[in-house]
């Protein structure tokens, strides 16, 4: 296999993902070290610039993940933000955003293991895809400006 | 220096377009495509046109980017560390087939870049530039350069102008010790200056309005319900702005990364409610009514009196740009008759 | 347009409105907004197939809306708009009279905006033959042919915000595309930072967009824009049926939701 790792920042819930994750850990159960937690109080809360902004700074790959539907902490949270995705998936579809690089999934915090299987399988599929160029050459054609 | 005239054949011109490049010159000029002109870098011979009126975008580009890297930073512990831009670093370019407005174009923004605080980046770019000018043999009802002082066949900030003439040869006029130098590095291009003019071969642009009057009547306008009335359609784009060969505002941000960054400046425009907002969250120029007369009195008003300069080249981009048709010319002439 | 001129004229005598937004020649064959306010002045107003700008921008400006109530010339994706902007809480009803047309350009009557919202739960949303060819164009591109074809057509983008102006459903004052803290978009009008914007631009007008077209029209640059926000209503009504603007009390798409919202793309 090619040597590249891919780097994967993973937005989750406080409530559930963080927490399964949190599990994973203590059940020392070993995952792949790409990915880069980053804590939200909630899915409702992760605006959709995020995942753009994780591709800006070079991300290869975004898990998205939260509670399973009526889990939810603030009770609708998660209900909202599975409708922004769906919108905002076709977006990115329409525009030449590659999907296949965002894994959306519910994973509660008694599902460490699962975790474990989320992160390991998008790591594949992402040392498969390869580094995002597509977005890391648009990012860096804007950066040096013509003299 | 006094202007040289010469003879440029039709197929001398395209050797000369291709001697610039071959010596390495970038070139700027203008290729129609899908029913619209724009300037374009290094484009073949075969795709430049000569019978365009007007493209949509301006030359302001070349010497006031869109968006210009002021400086470098760097923060640490120890503070900051401030990278300057080299500007040695600009490549020389060669303005080919702009219209006597827009090489005009270029001295308006002199008037505010070279003013009181002599602007490195502007100078450093404008020094760089040649421009081949082209008189314009076709119109149309957005022009209006006459009625600001300009002509179809104005010399006025070109370093060599050219004409098409009814041979379909060009008369060259070799203007500035620039335009010279081009001119003898390629001498065995150009002939001796025919016996027909200029002036027959220019686009007919009748003056509508003497800029004189507008800027006295808009002296004691500024209350004038003539702002509102003519403005309440006006939706606050910034469309006019960016496409003026003469605005040149701009807005200073920094863009940062972790601990680096880089200072931008940003085309702006005053049509922007965001432009006068203060930290408090009060607007002096709370309505667009406000801003619209900003535009036209900075222009007609403000320019001539700080910057012995018009704001306007009388191109017509903006009246062609504007979505909401608030054409400028339109304005111009009834603020004559205020 | 007698009887739109026949129609304001009552409406500005009767006192029922005090300005109407209509639609006059403008300059060089083209028309733009006229707002009059004095009944002898109708004859200025015009109707034509070259009337296509949303006037529905103008319900929510500062300057218009201080005018009083307002009568507004409204062609269905203009009155679609005022059903989303009362469904926002932008307009309210009672200030808004619409001077309906027709598709074959005729002038509707409308007593109240109830009989405007029976019409239009009828009505058809029409695209341009143009529109809909571009739009099939590039559904069937790859992911890397579309991400070449709108970062390139993108690139040209100054950002002089012709398109966010001209929507009647940009109506923030405060854009997020102008805060800096954080900083969401690249400042830079350049292949990124305009990529992200006009993203950015879609997103917030997904579910809410009329299909006016309206953006694509203002851009001084010919861009494109309003394929982005036309396949966003196309995509809001396959995925949760909704046509934007066909009710005043239209639910937001992206502020509801329906416990049976298709997730099959969650793992």
């Amino acid at each position: 296999m090619s040597e590249f790792e891919p780097k994967i920042v993973a937005f989750v819930c406080n409530w559930c993902t963080y927490a399964g994750a949190d599990l994973t850990g203590t059940s020392r159960i070993k995952y792949a070290a790409n990915v880069k937690i980053i804590r939200f109080p909630c899915t409702g809360r992760i605006d959709f610039m995020l995942l753009m902004k994780a591709f800006q700074n070079g991300a290869d790959g975004i898990i998205v993940s939260g509670c399973h539907p009526n889990d939810c902490h603030y009770s609708s949270g998660n209900f909202h933000a599975k409708r922004r995705w769906m919108v905002f998936r076709e977006l990115l579809d329409y525009m030449g955003v590659d999907i296949e690089r965002i894994t959306f999934s519910w994973v509660s915090a008694a599902e460490g293991a699962r975790w474990a299987e989320i992160v390991n399988t998008t790591t594949d599929k992402l040392r498969k895809l390869g580094p995002y160029t597509n977005y890391q050459n648009l990012v860096k054609s804007g950066i040096e400006e013509e003299l | 220096m006094e202007i040289e005239k010469k003879l440029i054949k039709k197929a001398s011109l395209e050797k000369l377009f291709e001697k610039l490049q071959a010596k390495g010159n970038k070139i700027f000029a203008p290729v129609s495509k899908d029913g619209k002109t724009e300037f374009q870098y290094n484009p073949s011979y075969a795709e430049v046109t000569y019978d365009h009126i007007q493209t949509t975008q301006s030359l302001k580009n070349t010497v006031f980017p869109k968006i210009e890297n002021l400086i470098r930073f760097k923060t640490d512990r120890s503070g900051v560390e401030v990278t300057e831009v080299d500007l040695t670093q600009v490549q020389s370019l060669v303005l080919w087939g702009v219209h006597p407005c827009d090489a005009a174009g270029f001295n308006a923004l002199k008037s505010i870049f070279m003013w009181d605080y002599k602007d490195e980046y502007f100078n450093s770019r404008l020094q760089k530039i040649a421009v081949i000018g082209l008189s314009c043999h076709k119109s149309d009802d957005n022009c209006f350069c006459t009625s600001v002082g300009l002509n179809p066949g104005g010399t006025q900030g070109c370093d060599i102008l050219l004409t098409k003439l009814s041979s379909g040869d060009f008369l060259a006029e070799i203007i500035t010790e620039k335009g010279k130098a081009i001119v003898t590095e390629a001498s065995e291009l150009f002939e001796t200056a025919p016996s027909e003019t200029k002036e027959g071969n220019l686009a007919q642009v009748n003056q509508q309005f003497s800029h004189e009057k507008v800027t006295k009547n808009l002296a004691g306008a500024f209350e004038h319900p003539f702002w509102v009335e003519n403005s309440l359609r006006c939706i606050g784009c910034g469309a006019c702005a960016f496409v003026c060969p003469a605005c040149a505002c701009f807005d200073i941000q920094d863009e940062t990364k972790g601990k680096n960054g880089k200072r931008l400046r940003c085309w702006d425009s005053c049509g922007f409610g965001l432009f006068t907002i203060h930290t408090s969250g009060h607007n002096p120029r709370e309505v667009q009514s406000q801003r619209w007369r900003q535009r036209i009195l900075h222009k007609f008003s403000y320019m001539p009196e700080r910057n012995e300069s018009l704001g306007c080249i009388g191109c017509g981009r903006c009246s062609r740009a504007c979505p909401v048709d608030m054409n400028i010319l339109e304005q111009l002439v009834s603020l004559e008759k205020l | 347009m007698e009887s739109i001129r026949k129609k304001a004229k009552e409406l500005l005598d009767s006192k029922q409105v005090q300005v109407i937004i209509g639609y006059e020649n403008g300059t060089s064959n083209k028309v733009r907004a006229a707002f009059i306010t004095d009944p002898t002045q109708v004859d200025r107003l015009i109707y034509d197939e070259r009337c296509t700008q949303n006037l529905a921008v103008y319900l929510v400006k500062h300057e218009v809306k201080h005018l009083g109530k307002m009568g507004i010339v409204a062609t269905i994706p203009v009155m679609r708009t005022i059903n989303m902007l009362i469904s926002e809480e932008q307009v309210k009803p009672e200030n808004v009279v619409v001077l309906g047309i027709g598709e074959d350009g005729k002038l509707l009557d409308f007593p109240d905006l109830t009989v405007m919202e029976s019409f239009l739960q009828k009505a058809k949303i029409e695209i341009t033959a143009k529109d809909k060819e571009a739009m099939e164009k590039l559904k069937k591109m790859t992911t890397q042919e579309k991400f070449d074809y709108w970062s390139n057509a993108l690139e040209t983008c100054f950002k002089c915000y012709a398109c966010r102006s001209s929507c009647p459903l940009c109506y923030c004052t405060r854009c997020a595309v102008e805060c800096n803290q954080p900083q969401w978009i690249p400042v830079q009008a350049n292949k990124n930072g305009n990529y992200e914007w006009h993203m950015l631009r879609a997103m917030h007008l997904a579910g809410r967009c009329v299909s006016c077209g309206d953006c694509g029209r203002a851009c001084p640059l010919d861009i494109p824009v309003h394929l982005l926000t036309m396949h966003m209503a196309e995509e809001s009504k396959r995925l949760f049926g909704v046509d934007s603007g066909f009710s005043m009390k239209m639910e937001s798409v992206l502020s509801n939701y329906k416990l049976d919202d298709k997730d099959n793309f969650i793992q």
